[in-house]
């Protein structure tokens, strides 16, 4: 059976919540809000209630990059200082912890902001090919509801949508 | 009677925020061109007396010793100080989800970044060996020099390279989204700008719930970034012996000092946006009243801190300190020192009347005489100090000469000159988070209430249409 993907767009975010309200409640059968992607022109976090909890994990990675830039930071510091400084001075190498303190300290948070940028990068799919259907509109003033289904589903959910007052429907044969 | 006035029109068609944004973008006014103009003067003049001062040598700046930093230190110290309020104010104020920030912060972030990269200019004009300015890096070396660690100069280099990158990663990030509405809406070079730089954002639910993560996060990181910074420029004073430099409050007094002349730079710059793109819906009365309100708090804070300073001087009797502070208030530098005094704690009083918040000429003078006083008052950390230290025989008044008033003049028209590229390449209002300021409070409480109770277990209930356009 071929496979369809579909975008349908709601003049109202309300509507395309309660869309996926209905599809939460097994209104078509075959189709879950697992595979709902939804676009909007701004974050919408109420939407979380019906589409189920999607987990972020950006902030391990944060956690990741400050225990490196702590790490990292006060070894890198340390040799350097104990290189520097033994050669031109001799005898043992001085590693002044208030010093290595206030730099260490930067670190932390140069390599958790770095590491937080680049898991957000990508954990957020980005550089990614927009998908053909793609509209502008949805960086404008209208939420689209994206799903990739079967073809035998296509009709009963493009009804649910036409019942949420949808104002256009875009589709492509992927398969 | 004093009308509760809404900071923005709830009604405004989100069709229309793009609308205006973008149109800021192509079509300012023609005061736009005159001010960029102006700042190319001002460089033109920084360049020459760069040249003059790169073919002849330091003496025509008449930098000479005691006076080896002088006003070229306290120009850095005004525009690191300067950067604060931008991401700073930011961060804080999205963490206190205070929404009124949405239209205006990210012109305030970028001035952060701008002043930042002026700042940077001046360790390099003071070198006066501008073709060695590497040697400042602390970078490991075969010509024998050892970066010293335990120097707040070194610290300085770690803590304003770490700023400077995270707060142009604070910038970018809030911009994704609206780069991408640009990509949407140009064509030719603007497009493919824009296309680059949006990273493929589609405004999908995945992207928006990292988005709200990874801003959330870097807020988060911001703020004792930001108060480290500038503790760490105050400890190039603070860790001397100096006397003047020497004061335990300098970390506050310097973060106080940074927010406000930041906040008074937001007040300038939010003035001439308004007026250059016709941003009179985005930037309004209110918003600029809440950030006259703040302004004002801040400078009562510097001024509580002026005062401690110079009660902990005055009866901590030590002599260099005190004869110090004396000759601050009678000597050569006191009419720089009174004008600090009067524009950084009396002018604010303006800020405290309604009547005055709301006439704008009235607001950009103030903003301006603000940072006057704020410029005098890194002058009167640095001078005073260099003139009058432990030892008489090197006492010494300097005046900077023309060519070192050129390259602080310049450093101005340089900063204005990114700022002003800037807004017009990339939108200076937030458009994803003006409509997200109107889209929330258009929620009603019942409408959140129905939004709240809608789940899989519930009948939902229809709610109408809480969006514009």
């Amino acid at each position: 059976m071929s496979k369809r993907r579909i975008l349908a767009l709601f003049g109202d975010f309300a509507e395309a919540h309660d869309a996926i309200a209905d599809i939460r409640r097994n209104e078509v059968p075959g189709v879950t809000v697992d595979d709902i992607t939804m676009k909007s022109p701004i974050e919408h976090p109420e939407v979380e209630e019906v589409l189920g909890d999607r987990p972020v994990h950006i902030q391990k990675f944060t956690l990741f990059g400050a225990i490196f830039g702590l790490v990292f930071g006060f070894l890198f510091l340390a040799s350097a200082q104990a290189t520097f400084l033994v050669q031109p001075q001799g005898g043992k190498a001085v590693i002044p912890l208030p010093a290595n303190f206030v730099l260490v300290y930067e670190m932390v948070i140069f390599f958790a902001v770095w590491m937080t940028f680049l898991s957000f990068l990508f954990l957020s799919g980005l550089f990614k090919k927009r998908s053909r259907l793609y509209s502008e509109k949805v960086s404008l003033d209208q939420v689209g509801l994206m799903l990739e289904i079967d073809e035998s589903i296509a009709e009963p959910l493009r009804d649910l949508f036409k019942k949420h007052k949808v104002l256009e429907i875009r589709e492509e044969v992927i398969q | 009677m004093m009308v509760n006035e809404k900071d923005i029109n709830e009604q405004i068609a989100w069709a229309k925020i793009n609308t205006d944004v973008l149109r800021s973008m192509e079509n300012p006014r023609k005061s736009y061109w005159v001010a960029v103009a102006v700042c190319l003067a001002m460089v033109a003049c920084a360049m020459l007396a760069e040249y003059i001062q790169y073919t002849v040598g330091m003496g025509v700046s008449n930098l000479n010793n005691p006076h080896m930093w002088d006003m070229y230190i306290a120009t850095f110290v005004f525009w690191i100080g300067m950067s604060h309020s931008g991401t700073l104010l930011s961060a804080i104020l999205h963490l206190l989800h205070a929404d009124w920030r949405k239209p205006i912060y990210r012109f305030a972030e970028a001035m952060t970044t701008f002043s930042l990269l002026t700042a940077g200019l001046f360790p390099i004009i003071h070198l006066g060996r501008v073709w060695n300015m590497y040697w400042v890096l602390p970078y490991v070396s075969d010509r024998g020099i050892w970066p010293n660690f335990r120097s707040p100069l070194v610290w300085d280099a770690f803590a304003i390279s770490t700023y400077l990158s995270a707060s142009m990663l604070f910038l970018f990030i809030g911009m994704i989204p609206d780069l991408a509405i640009c990509r949407d809406n140009t064509t030719g070079w603007r497009k493919k700008l824009y296309t680059a730089l949006s990273l493929g954002w589609e405004g999908n639910d995945r992207q928006w719930r990292n988005f709200r993560k990874v801003y959330l996060l870097m807020a988060c990181f911001l703020i004792p970034l930001a108060v480290s910074v500038h503790s760490i420029v105050s400890a190039d004073f603070a860790m001397s012996i100096m006397p003047g430099w020497h004061v335990t409050s300098f970390p506050p007094y310097f973060v106080a000092g940074a927010l406000y002349s930041g906040c008074a730079a937001i007040i300038t710059l939010f003035i001439m946006l308004r007026y250059f793109f016709r941003f009179e819906e985005y930037m309004t009365l209110p918003i600029m009243e809440k950030t006259a309100k703040l302004t004002f708090a801040i400078a009562m804070v510097w001024t509580y801190l002026n005062l401690i300073e110079f009660a902990s001087v005055w009866y901590g009797h030590d002599m260099y300190n005190k004869e110090l502070l004396i000759a601050k208030a009678t000597g050569p530098y006191a009419w720089v020192f009174w004008t600090m005094l009067f524009c950084g704690s009396v002018v604010p009083f303006a800020l405290a009347i309604r009547k005055l918040r709301r006439h704008m000429p009235t607001m950009f003078v103030v903003s301006i005489l603000l940072n006057v006083g704020m410029f005098f008052e890194r002058w009167m950390i640095v001078a005073p100090t260099l003139s009058l230290s432990h030892e008489p025989w090197q006492w010494d008044v300097m005046w900077g000469s023309i060519v070192q008033w050129a390259l602080v003049f310049g450093s101005f028209g340089w900063f204005g000159l990114l700022f002003l590229v800037f807004v017009k390449v990339f939108p200076s209002v937030s458009m994803y988070e003006v409509k997200e300021m109107v889209f929330h409070r258009n929620m009603t409480a019942g409408q959140r209430d129905v939004l709240r109770m809608t789940d899989h277990a519930k009948p939902v209930k229809q709610t109408p249409g809480v969006e514009g356009a």
